[in-house]
């Protein structure tokens, strides 16, 4: 690790100026900790935005959105989403409890690791990601692997999630890393069905078109028979080739179904 | 009902208080006063050609003490290696020299090429960012098949090729093995991959060099199963240090798992470095360091053919086996996949002809060696999968294929050089069928069907050679040390006993088990006995701990050492009742004369041995202390029947271990609990192997599973509750416990009944039949075999 300067801000404002000022926001840190151990990163400064009070906290709006502020952890989205049970379950179900306990939902969200579990969650449920600056659709956030709609030095301070009249995550990991080898977020709201898709395809988070259709007209696994993911946009790597992770999408997708409540 | 002290009695763990509470000492917890730190530059290229170093700039920054480079260690010897094979010609294989650090050529990824030291951790680093390095790049030399072929580039270029060498044995025997398997009624044929593996102890790799000036002496702090081994290698062979100058300490080591037996650069260096800047010099290894440092286990791609007659009986077994040595020859390489593992290609069964092939490569990989089991693990994987796919092949049970095969008379002589003192494998085959519930299988298996799973049950038998080693024997195959250990016993005044052990404990257990013994045959409590070991300079010298040896080995010098004190005090104890030595009887910790009611405790005949006011002077000297070196007489032969039981979904080829059962025979037994823990550690360590392990380098020489992300390590959900018994015994017949070694039983004899349990499942199915998958056995692999 190289040596930096930290600031711990207890305001979004005085987070902003520090970052303004050329400092590097650190939300939970699962992320950038271990890249800056790996002296992968060279940051001067880092604003630490883990002493917000205004960052942190589940509530839900006059539209029954479930927000979740952008630092708040994993753990406390697991035991406070209950309204939104497939949300609650993606957060509760993210890395170990060190991770949840840190790991922040804005963190996640910039990042955008193409494998990360709440990209899903939330293109899967059309959330809407707020910042200091704007309010971004999730359809308009994901950007491709590891790229997303955000300006340099833009902060995620909340996510308001839509509530589904169903949903369910369905997470096969990677053995290693534990992280999605692939992952199918389902949601079945009024006007049509929602499928993410993480851990998957080399350009990160993305709608299954195909599946969504099928699911809007009939939203059983059944529905889902015969339809295959093509191959030619999927990972390939150690843990599988790009034919498994285009089977393991349709397999996923079809639980995610079955499971959905 | 069990005892609650003594041989048998399943004493608590004491080291584990201090382990569970912090407040162990780690090499890492060493810090000397005045310390520096060490980071080494290491290779990020596979091969290539060094032209020079320039360390200019590095030396300027802040903090820099001094920069190494391979110049500086030209004059120094180079890292040993502990054993020599000789070929099928009668050849010596070929040794390339080891440097410290990299000098001329690059020849893996994390070779160590400059090591910057520096006030503190971070100042090296920055330090070595600074370093310059002029190489040209070569190709690289990974697929051993494509490393032996003429025109390959060479990782040594003084060497006549990549050839370490080509091993036959036995090699007289093979034209009647080649007879014997072209009039065979059947022969099955089996090609397959033992999965390279990264020993991953939790505790990576840290030396700490010390030198003091007003006695010469040097000082290495080092996490090392064997510190005598140590200063053996390093102080005569590559710093031409005499043993009374060195001192190596091996405090509590977090896990070995035999990556911690080798004498590795980093350990010269600072022991070199520290009289060289006349400061303590620290290296710790970070992780990512320790994936491509520590020497990996395993690495074989063998061909295996099992010859059957007309009636199922084994008639022959042919092997062909590349066995990937790495960049360089580490301390016990050459060894593994010959005599530690040509040796067991007999398993539990009465083949008459058996001849194996060994071919040892040199690779731009990192050094390959010993890991938990080295070399009788590769042996059971290939013979107990060829047994499986030999029944699946004929149509027959493969247990009843196996029973049907077994040795069951005793001694029995291999046709691979060894001979079997005891065993009962009929005996651990029935209690393992017992334990693991065959006869509830079917009905496990119409419950996974009934959820869209398939289930499988696999079973394999073992034998190892454990209790490494007669030395005369092994001097004959090529070692270059013996293989015997010491220990001294301490009796203090008051009665209170310290056994300096040359065995090493580094997850063992040994401070509980060893207590045990020795509190058995005096009969005074557990707590007054301890163990001392890891100190060259405080214990008299020792092999260390590795080849599940420390308990037969290094624990039957205890007993002899034992045995030597208690004949001395019962003379003392003769002297103080005024009787005849041979009347003297301890039990319980008391001295009586037989046939009277004269007794004395253990502690007035300690006591008088220090304060020898009423002693026979004349006869035997104050004090009561007795070394002895112990050299067994021939290895050990632990053996067991395992059984794995797996539930496959088909749609994804996830597999889940649903149950894992154990029957060993071990001899006698010592601490039971401290057995099934060996034991159940073994165990996910084989079905970390069997499912999850994989280190993999790309053809360019990267390693590509540098980490956890990549690397997967098994977990607590990976594995289930285990079903371990051991209650089969055939003691060992050679040494005075009757003891035969339990260390590494479980990562020996648990990757194949796993594979074959999900052979099992898969061809249970409806679906395509698969004969064999390559471990790892991912989710990716079963299901791609299944399409």
């Amino acid at each position: 690790m190289y040596a930096f300067e930290i600031e711990r801000p207890t305001t979004l404002d005085a987070a902003k100026a520090a970052i303004a000022d050329g400092g590097q926001a650190l939300s939970g840190g699962q992320t950038l900790i271990p890249t800056l151990k790996a002296r992968l990163a060279m940051p001067e400064k880092l604003v630490s935005l883990h002493s917000i009070a205004e960052l942190k906290g589940v509530s839900t709006d006059g539209e029954g959105r479930i927000c979740i502020k952008g630092a708040t952890v994993h753990r406390t989205v697991g035991d406070e989403a209950g309204a939104y049970p497939a949300l609650a379950s993606v957060a509760a179900r993210i890395g170990d409890p060190a991770v949840r306990n840190r790991g922040t939902i804005g963190g996640s969200l910039a990042n955008n690791d193409p494998s990360a579990c709440y990209p899903a969650a939330a293109l899967g449920s059309g959330a809407t990601i707020c910042t200091d600056r704007r309010e971004i659709a999730a359809d308009d956030y994901f950007k491709g692997m590891f790229t997303t709609a955000l300006a340099e030095g833009e902060i995620v301070t909340e996510v308001k999630f839509p509530v589904p009249e169903v949903a369910a995550y369905e997470k096969f990991i990677q053995p290693a890393s534990r992280f999605p080898l692939v992952a199918v977020f389902v949601a079945k709201f009024a006007d049509g069905v929602r499928v993410a898709i993480t851990g998957a395809s080399e350009t990160g988070v993305f709608r299954w078109a195909e599946a969504e259709k099928a699911l809007s007209d009939n939203f059983t696994p059944e529905a889902l028979e015969g339809l295959k993911m093509d191959p030619d946009h999927m990972i390939a790597d150690l843990h599988g080739d790009k034919a498994y992770r285009a089977h393991l999408c349709a397999v996923m997708t079809k639980r995610a179904v079955k499971n959905a409540k | 009902m069990p005892k609650d002290s003594g041989i048998g009695a399943s004493s608590k763990r004491r080291e584990d208080v201090r382990f569970l509470t912090g407040s162990g000492n780690y090499t890492d917890d060493i810090n000397i006063y005045g310390q520096l730190y060490v980071h080494f530059l290491r290779a990020d290229v596979a091969h290539a050609k060094l032209n020079g170093v320039d360390t200019k700039d590095a030396e300027a920054m802040p903090g820099v003490v001094r920069i190494f480079t391979g110049a500086d260690f030209e004059a120094v010897g180079s890292i040993p290696c502990g054993w020599l094979i000789t070929d099928r010609h009668g050849d010596p294989m070929q040794e390339p020299r080891h440097p410290v650090l990299a000098h001329g050529k690059i020849r893996h990824v994390g070779e160590p090429i400059c090591a910057v030291v520096a006030e503190t951790r971070e100042q090296a680093r920055d330090a070595a960012e600074a370093i310059v390095l002029d190489y040209e790049t070569l190709p690289a030399v990974i697929n051993m098949k494509d490393a032996v072929k003429a025109d390959a580039p060479k990782v040594h270029d003084e060497l006549t090729g990549n050839l370490c060498y080509d091993w036959g044995f036995v090699e007289d025997n093979k034209g009647a093995v080649d007879e014997a398997i072209k009039g065979a009624a059947h022969v099955t044929t089996l090609e397959l991959v033992n999965n390279r593996l990264v020993a991953n102890p939790m505790e990576p790799r840290v030396a700490v060099g010390e030198y003091n000036r007003s006695d010469d002496m040097h000082t290495l702090h080092t996490t090392s199963q064997n510190p005598h081994v140590i200063r053996l290698l390093m102080g005569a062979f590559v710093l031409g240090i005499p043993e009374h100058k060195l001192r190596v300490v091996a405090p509590d080591v977090g896990g070995g798992f035999g990556t911690k037996i080798f004498h590795y650069q980093e350990e010269a260096f600072v022991t070199f470095a520290a009289k060289a800047l006349n400061r303590p010099v620290k290296w710790t290894s970070t992780r990512s360091e320790a994936f491509m440092s520590d020497a990996h286990g395993r690495d074989h791609v063998t061909k295996i053919e099992l010859a059957l007659d007309a009636e199922n009986n084994f008639v022959a077994v042919r092997t062909e086996t590349y066995a990937n040595m790495g960049a360089y020859l580490s301390t016990f390489a050459p060894s593994v996949p010959t005599w530690l593992h040509g040796t067991l290609m007999a398993g539990n069964y009465k083949t008459p002809h058996i001849y194996v092939n060994v071919k040892a490569v040199f690779t731009n990989t990192v050094p390959v060696d010993a890991y938990r089991g080295a070399g009788r693990p590769e042996a059971t994987f290939q013979l107990e999968r060829v047994i499986d796919m030999a029944a699946r092949e004929l149509g027959v049970d493969p247990v009843a294929l196996r029973r049907q095969n077994f040795i069951t008379e005793f001694p029995y002589a291999t046709p691979v050089a060894v001979e079997y003192d005891t065993g009962d494998y009929t005996a651990t085959m029935d209690k393992l069928i017992d334990i693991a519930d065959f006869a509830g299988f079917e009905a496990r298996r119409k419950e996974s069907e009934a959820k869209g799973k398939l289930r499988g049950l696999g079973v394999n038998c073992y034998i190892e050679a454990c209790g490494i080693a007669p030395s005369n024997l092994v001097g004959q195959l090529g070692a270059r040390a013996g293989l015997y250990d010491a220990a001294t016993v301490r009796v203090n005044a008051t009665g209170s006993i310290s056994v300096m052990v040359g065995a090493h404990s580094h997850g063992q257990g040994h401070e509980t088990s060893f207590p045990q013994v020795i509190s058995e045959m005096i009969g005074i409590p557990e707590d007054q006995i301890d163990i001392v070991h890891g100190d060259t300079s405080k214990i008299p010298f020792g092999m260390g701990t590795y080849g599940s040896r420390s308990l037969a080995v290094c624990g039957s010098a205890m007993v002899r050492a034992a045995e030597k004190v208690i004949n001395k005090a019962k003379k003392i104890a003769a002297h103080l009742m005024e009787a005849s030595e041979g009347d003297i009887e301890l039990k319980d910790g008391r001295f009586s004369v037989a046939g009277t009611d004269k007794s004395v405790a253990w502690g007035d005949v300690t006591l008088a041995a220090y304060v020898p006011h009423n002693y026979p002077l004349k006869d035997i000297e104050p004090g009561l202390e007795e070394t002895a070196f112990y050299d067994p007489a021939n290895f050990t032969y632990p053996s067991g029947a395992y059984a794995c039981e797996v539930e496959l979904d088909p749609e994804t080829g996830h597999v889940k271990v649903e149950r894992f059962s154990a029957a060993d025979d071990f001899g006698n037994i010592i601490n039971p609990m401290i057995v099934s823990g060996q034991v159940h550690g073994g165990i996910a360590q084989g079905i970390g192997q069997a499912m999850l392990e994989g280190c993999v380098y790309d053809a360019d020489g990267q390693l590509i599973s540098a980490s956890y992300m990549d690397y997967a390590m098994p977990r607590a959900e990976d594995v289930p509750f285990y079903t371990v018994d051991h209650s089969c015994q055939t003691p060992c017949t050679h040494n005075p416990l009757g003891v035969k070694g339990c260390g590494e039983a479980g990562a020996i004899g648990s990757p194949p009944s796993l594979v074959n349990a999900v052979l099992d499942a898969i061809n249970s199915g409806a679906g395509k039949k698969v004969a064999h998958i390559d471990m790892p056995l991912t989710p990716s692999r079963v299901w791609a075999a299944m399409q």
